[in-house]
């Protein structure tokens, strides 16, 4: 070290010198958050009171306008009510289907040894691939008229005709152009690309559970199934909520799927796939409505606060163990 | 557990027959969409599986025909500055919240993780104001500063720094190393794995951005690859075949980047979701 090992004169104690550097090295960091996280999502707030101008003297106060605008539209069953009721259908579908899919495969995946890495990251794989381009390979397997999928609906109900079957026949579907399926066949994109984040996630969960928890049960009598409801579920509770918590407030967020998978209706057909997120977007950066935009995201904030106060609590009770 | 697998040997046959199935339901899609990126236009309505004539006209015609190259300079950009922004930062703050003292740090740490109840799209407005109005729109600055810092790598830098001794450190200052040094010299090189974990996980986020990417990146030559890759497709109607081209362009990479550093990236999920 070239600095002399003993300082003449100490102006500063060694932990008022210690604070210092550390309120030197916060001080970027501190400050990015405030200008680029918390100064804007109070702005948010402030932007929703004011009719918008791009100059800031012309903005003019406005109240609570806009959230009556919105009440008045959800009132009326408007693309406010859509997109909340979507994200209501949304959360079922996806949360659901997620969390019990990728519970299920932790589940197969940790009872085998071979090969467990390679189809973990199989399942993975998905997650790390950009939505947007995904969203264009599963919009053309969709297409009623170009679509692998019609095409095999097609190929089989030739094959099981054939073979004298013909009320296994399964007509052409609509998917994406229908109202009352295209939510779901987004739905399906939303789960294939993030259930392997849930696999992950349950498979560290799962290889937590000390082993002779199982085997203690085990000599005990219990089977397969008794074991995984009192012992694995319950141990598997934290990771449990964790994940939900994820995939809720992931879901409430969907954007680049929707945007892409339907690019010349985005959010349709009739608003039926809708989210705040890309309502949101519409708003903002399409008709220019920033205050109203604001207000909606006022709203996903509160949406977003309600989920984290329920983990909190749940959290707060499962951390017992 | 080893009693139970001497047992059910059949069981077993079926459970990683349901893992198969299940796999070929994950790949199909990456599959369907790079053997249909190698298929003539024609080709592309006869659903065959395998293109009869392989043809990399698609990818020709996608990399010279649009700002393919230059969208995946922006990505590599983009991804690049805020991924060493996010090293450097998010592991001095997680060194700094955990070996040193000082008052107000609980404080400090409670403000950065209440970050992480903000969703983007509450900041994507004032961002955007911001940008148009100190110039940053269409710029490299303008797509990357939202991403500089994330909570959530503070919390994970943290969590590993957790784990290391303070005498560690302490013995550092009596030597004479410098706080920075101490930060820099002892500390980084023994937080490598989170580090690793860290950089590529927030690497392959940054790539796959596209919200604000699509706000901010007005000007065709700034774009990013998914915004690029989905107006050109929004433009190419029923051109499958490009379509699928463009899209595995997009996607490769990361597949790339995705098996090379498998075990790293699993390892960072991991860590959020059970340490978190």
């Amino acid at each position: 070290m070239s600095s002399p090992p003993v300082k003449p004169r100490r102006r500063l104690s060694l932990s008022s010198r210690e604070a210092i550097w550390a309120y030197i090295f916060l001080l970027v960091p501190l400050a990015f958050f405030l200008f680029f996280r918390l100064w804007p999502a109070l702005q948010s707030f402030r932007l929703s009171f004011f009719s918008w101008h791009v100059d800031p003297e012309m903005r003019n106060f406005v109240g609570l306008q806009y959230y009556r605008e919105m009440w008045a539209e959800f009132v009326a069953k408007g693309p406010i009510y859509r997109a909340l009721r979507n994200m209501l259908y949304y959360f079922v579908l996806v949360v659901f289907g997620q969390v019990s899919i990728g519970l299920i495969s932790a589940l197969l995946l940790n009872s085998v040894e071979r090969f467990r890495s390679i189809f973990r990251a199989i399942f993975f794989a998905p997650y790390v691939t950009p939505a947007a381009a995904v969203a264009w390979v599963w919009g053309w397997m969709y297409s009623v008229n170009f679509g692998i999928f019609n095409r095999l609906l097609s190929d089989w109900s030739d094959w099981v005709t054939n073979i004298g079957l013909p009320w296994l026949a399964i007509d052409p579907q609509p998917f994406l152009t229908s109202p009352s399926q295209a939510l779901i066949a987004v739905s399906v994109v939303v789960i294939w690309q993030q259930v392997g984040f849930q696999v992950v996630i349950f498979l560290a969960g799962l290889q937590g559970i000390p082993r002779q928890f199982h085997e203690a049960a085990a000599i005990d009598g219990a089977n397969g199934w008794q074991r995984f409801w009192k012992v694995t579920f319950p141990l598997l509770n934290p990771v449990l909520v964790f994940s939900l918590v994820i995939s809720t407030i992931a879901t409430l967020q969907i954007f680049d799927q929707v945007v892409n998978i339907n690019f010349t209706d985005q959010g349709g057909p009739l608003g039926s796939t809708l989210t705040i997120a890309l309502y949101m977007y519409q708003q903002a950066f399409e008709k220019f409505r920033i205050g109203y935009a604001a207000a909606v995201t006022v709203l996903l904030f509160a949406i977003i606060m309600i989920v984290t106060l329920i983990q909190l609590k749940l959290t707060q009770r499962e951390v017992e163990y | 557990m080893v009693v139970s697998s001497r047992r059910f040997r059949p069981g077993r046959l079926f459970i990683y027959l349901a893992l198969a199935v299940g796999s070929i339901v994950m790949a199909f899609p990456f599959v369907w969409m790079l053997l249909s990126s190698f298929k003539s236009l024609r080709e592309i309505f006869r659903f065959n599986f395998w293109p009869q004539v392989w043809t990399l006209a698609n990818y020709q015609e996608v990399i010279l025909n649009t700002q393919f190259p230059r969208w995946f300079m922006n990505s590599m950009v983009v991804a690049g500055i805020s991924t060493v922004s996010v090293l450097f930062f998010c592991s001095l703050v997680g060194y700094t919240l955990t070996k040193l003292r000082f008052p107000g740090k609980e404080f400090i740490f409670l403000l950065i993780l209440s970050t992480l109840m903000i969703p983007t799209e509450m900041l994507v407005i004032p961002w955007y104001v911001m940008a148009t109005e100190y110039g940053w729109v269409n710029t490299f600055w303008g797509i990357a500063f939202p991403g500089l810092i994330p909570a959530f790598g503070v919390f994970l830098m943290r969590q590993f720094f957790q784990s290391l001794p303070r005498d560690l450190f302490d013995a550092g200052r009596v030597d004479g190393v410098s706080e920075f040094g101490l930060y820099w010299r002892v500390g980084l090189p023994l937080v490598g794995p989170g580090l690793a974990a860290l950089g590529i996980f927030n690497f392959v986020g940054n790539w796959n951005a596209f919200l604000w990417p699509l706000i901010v990146a007005k000007s065709p030559s700034m774009r990013t690859i998914p915004v690029g890759v989905a107006l050109f497709s929004g433009e190419a109607g029923t051109a499958w075949n490009l379509i699928m081209a463009s899209a595995a362009l997009a996607v490769i990479p990361v597949l790339i980047v995705f098996f090379i550093f498998q075990r790293q990236i699993i390892e960072g999920v991991v860590l959020t979701g059970v340490k978190g």
